[in-house]
């Protein structure tokens, strides 16, 4: 896939002051002169922080850590996870297409995405709320298919369960990210047949998800 | 050096320094490694797999010899050297796979690619490749880039070697290109789509080991095989670059540099490079008079005569010009010694003692520049004068030299520390008595071209003369080679034109004669010396005669006839030959070799060509500087002299900077 800046562009690019102060962190995480190193933590904050890489951004981290806008700018075109086309509002979808989710149903769920969202990924959606693509292996085979959303994993997908999710973040709710078929982690689709001791007394949910419930901050901008 | 390691390469044992990789020990061994991202000046990236080496006993793989040490080898059992093998079965078949992989996206169009004929993939493939490919999938391509009028870009030929990346981000000091992108859709692209700011970027032509980056004012002219090459020296700049000039019948087609480690290591600057659609234009091809104010053409006979005349009027004062060889400046010296009269060949008012050669040529070598700890740049503007050693100067800087600057700021491509504006601050620099230990002055010619002069230049002989050295740093080809045939007068040119008769003119464009003395102007060029002339005698180029330049280190260095002089220009020493004839007192020499012998035996350094003698130390006198600002170096880097200023390509150059530094 070839990478390029978007064609529109916003006027300019700053850090929000926390954002800011937590990139001087990172920078002084390296040895004197060495601040280039922190490119990749950097950029991602401005994703975090924008949703998307637009130029302004690229170049303002450059000259942060001094260095030339062609050094960012290779940085930012050699990792897909930086986004360089606007993402929706909302939330920005990332269906696993690797080789367990699209036997379990990745295809279908790229399906609904291309109805409800847009026809192609990295499009954005009529009302602009969301946008969509294909990514590789999140490494949650376990519960495939599986879609990335913002920060957290929505799992055991199936088309309705992801209209849904899609629904309900179009209605202004986040809903409840992991499994989606009522499974508590990733034992067996039919019940866990080993240390099932463990069952008893356990939270609602596991681990990630209570984190994600708590911090609750799945499609959030981070400002700092 | 570290102590030397046996090393057994292809069964012959070597002793190779351990910092050397293995292409190199390899090399030494004489066995030729095919590379492409590989270059002994530019860093290593190891990407392009084509230098693949087995090391036996080493991991069961092949290497790539380029980025691997010497002294990275394990020995062999029994402590016996480690071993390299350059043509075992795994090594071809490692390099026949790395050359298919090339070879699946580039295109096969070598019938329309100008560097069709020295392709290092074609002659590789010529090796490596096989005859029939596996690859049935739809081949890339890559969108065009425009670096601007000089490089020309076929971008899907490209290999990804990322020479011209790391050749402009650290030789030339420009960072604007860079590789985007990965995997298949890897690019190599400048920033946005810029066209480079560069004096040096044809270099890269040179250096891409395929057709993505080629030439653009010499598309589609020539195939290397049909010209004729002629190993000659620029005279651009004062540096002497190396070149080679490659001619089609009467026409320069292109000039390409030549390895010198001494002077310009294998780069030139674009003004060496490209100027050559300036030799075909505003030629002057046939001797023109002035008559009614206007230039026109007259016979040789008729322009000789008249220039017998006028010099027999006198009195008479000679300048040379630039871009002359030396030969042709000894000999208008004896002819203007003959008739008495006053020669000078600093013609922008320099202050260069003409009788020091240790003060106006230094005492350091261009290489020393490799050597010095610190560089203490004294006016002039490297980048502009001689881009070439400025980026020698970006070289030390990156292997860790300091520089110091005096002058206006400016930008070099290097840091360098702003040590003052004037000469006042030179000066209490000097009288600071700083650590002067590994440290070389470049003194540049803005400098001695003001009034306080001669007092910086023995400011900088001082601190020279506890460093490393002292280099001169001309503007002009000639200049040197003028002064040690002692082509000048005591007062310099204030002194020399007033009072004049006549004024002969040795391609002399830079200076405005003032009205009043018959001008005769002997140069190749249509440009602001023939405009003021009263004859105007025609001329050949430096790649339309032989004759020696000594550049601005001192080195004499023998430029070589690639052409021929247009209509019925002739060779520089060959008119002012002609002309003593007419005088009636001939020079006593009837050819070049002639002339040479007796320019020897009064100057026989300028026949030790390519070695640079060694000058006797002699400082001048302290004085006091004023404090005045130091002047800017030449700013106006593409039209500086008359072959340039011809050329529709330096002019669109020029007009490029300019609306960039407008914008």
């Amino acid at each position: 896939m070839r990478r390029r800046f978007h064609e529109i562009q916003p006027g300019s690019f700053a850090f929000t002051a926390g954002n800011l102060a937590w990139a001087q962190r990172q920078m002084g995480k390296y040895p004197e002169g060495r601040q280039a190193s922190a490119v990749i933590p950097l950029l991602m904050r401005a994703q975090e922080q924008e949703g998307w890489l637009s130029r302004p951004a690229v170049e303002y981290v450059a000259d942060m850590l001094s260095i030339p806008h062609i050094r960012a700018y290779e940085v930012a075109t050699f990792y897909y996870m930086f986004q360089l086309h606007p993402v929706g509002s909302v939330a920005h979808l990332q269906i696993c297409g690797t080789t367990t989710c699209m036997i379990c149903g990745a295809e279908e769920l790229i399906e609904i995405c291309r109805r409800k969202i847009a026809p192609h990924p990295h499009m954005l959606s009529a009302d602009g709320k969301f946008s969509w693509e294909e990514v590789e292996c999140l490494g949650a085979c376990c519960n495939a298919p599986m879609a990335q959303i913002g920060k957290d994993y929505y799992e055991d997908l199936t088309p309705d369960s992801l209209a849904g999710i899609i629904d309900g973040f179009a209605g202004g709710t986040v809903p409840r990210p992991g499994s989606q078929n009522g499974r508590f982690s990733c034992e067996p689709a039919s019940g866990a047949t080993t240390l099932r001791e463990s069952e008893s007394g356990r939270p609602a949910d596991n681990a990630a998800v209570a984190l994600a419930l708590l911090q609750g901050d799945t499609v959030a901008r981070i400002e700092g | 050096m570290s102590e030397l390691r046996q090393v057994e390469i292809d069964g012959i044992i070597v002793e190779a320094d351990p910092e050397l990789t293995l292409i190199q020990a390899c090399e030494q061994a004489g066995v030729e490694i095919p590379r492409f991202c590989y270059h002994e000046r530019l860093s290593i990236a190891g990407n392009c797999r084509m230098c693949l080496v087995e090391v036996v006993g080493g991991p069961p793989k092949p290497t790539a010899s380029c980025a691997m040490q010497v002294r990275d080898l394990r020995p062999g059992p029994d402590n016996c050297p480690p071993r390299i093998r350059t043509n075992s079965a795994m090594v071809k078949k490692a390099r026949e796979g790395v050359m298919e992989f090339l070879l699946i996206n580039h295109p096969l169009d070598c019938p329309i690619c100008d560097q069709g004929g020295e392709c290092d993939l074609q002659d590789q493939a010529m090796a490596y490749g096989v005859d029939m490919s596996r690859y049935r999938e739809p081949k890339r391509a890559v969108e065009e880039l425009n670096l601007g009028p000089l490089v020309e870009t076929c971008m899907t030929r490209c290999i990804s070697c990322t020479r011209c990346v790391r050749f402009t981000t650290e030789v030339a000091g420009i960072t604007q290109m860079g590789q985007t992108g990965r995997g298949e859709d890897a690019e190599i692209t400048s920033y946005l789509n810029q066209s480079l700011r560069s004096n040096l970027q044809g270099n890269i032509i040179d250096l891409c080991p395929v057709g993505a980056l080629t030439s653009k004012p010499y598309a589609f002219t020539a195939r290397p095989w049909e010209l004729t090459k002629t190993e000659t020296i620029d005279v651009m700049d004062a540096l002497g670059s190396n070149i080679r000039v490659d001619s089609k019948g009467r026409e320069v087609m292109r000039i390409i540099p030549r390895n010198h480690d001494g002077v310009n290591e294998e780069w030139i600057s674009d003004k060496t490079r490209f100027a050559w659609d300036g030799l075909r234009r505003q030629r002057i091809d046939r001797p023109y008079m002035r008559r009614d104010g206007r230039l026109v053409p007259v016979s040789w006979q008729e322009a000789l005569d008249l220039a017998a005349g006028a010099l027999r009027q006198g009195p008479v004062a000679a300048l040379a010009g630039d871009l002359v060889p030396v030969e042709a400046v000894f000999a208008l010296g004896q002819l203007v010694d003959a008739l008495g009269g006053a020669k000078e060949c600093r013609t922008d008012g320099s202050a260069l003692p003409h009788d020091n050669r240790s003060a106006y040529v230094g005492n350091a070598q261009i290489a020393d520049v490799d050597r010095a700890g610190r560089i203490i740049i004294l006016g002039g503007n490297p980048r502009n004068e001689a881009p070439v050693l400025n980026a020698r100067i970006r070289g030390a800087w990156l292997q860790g030299a300091r520089v110091g600057y005096f002058g206006p700021a400016t930008d070099l491509t290097y840091e360098y520390d702003h040590l003052g504006k004037d000469s006042h601050s030179f000066e209490s620099y000097v009288n600071g008595n700083p650590d002067w230990s590994g440290t070389l002055i470049i003194v540049g010619q803005a400098v001695l071209r003001q009034a306080d002069g001669p007092a910086l230049l023995a400011a900088a002989m001082r601190g020279a003369g506890d460093g490393i050295g002292m280099l001169v740093l001309h503007n002009a080809a000639a200049r040197v080679g003028a002064l040690d045939v002692g082509f000048s007068s005591a007062g310099g040119i204030q002194a020399v034109l007033p009072g004049a008769g006549t004024v002969y003119c040795l391609g002399v464009d830079e200076v405005d004669i003032p009205q009043g003395p018959f001008v005769i102007y002997q140069g190749s060029h249509g440009d602001r010396g023939a405009m003021r002339a009263d004859l105007v005698l025609p001329a050949a180029a430096y790649t339309e005669e032989s004759g020696i330049f000594v550049n601005t280190e001192g080195r004499p260095q023998l430029a070589s006839k690639a052409t021929f002089p247009p209509g019925d220009a002739k060779e520089n020493w060959a008119i002012i030959r002609a002309v003593s004839g007419e005088l009636g007192t001939p020079l006593a020499y009837d050819s070049l070799q002639d002339l040479r012998h007796r320019m020897g035996e009064t100057h026989p350094h300028l026949l030790r060509l390519n070695e640079v003698p060694e000058n006797e130390w002699k400082p001048l006198p302290l004085l006091g500087c004023g404090d005045t600002v130091i002047a800017a170096g030449q700013e106006n880097f593409y039209l500086s002299n008359p072959i340039a200023r011809a050329s529709v390509l330096m002019s669109q150059l020029a007009a490029g900077e300019a609306d960039a530094i407008a914008a």
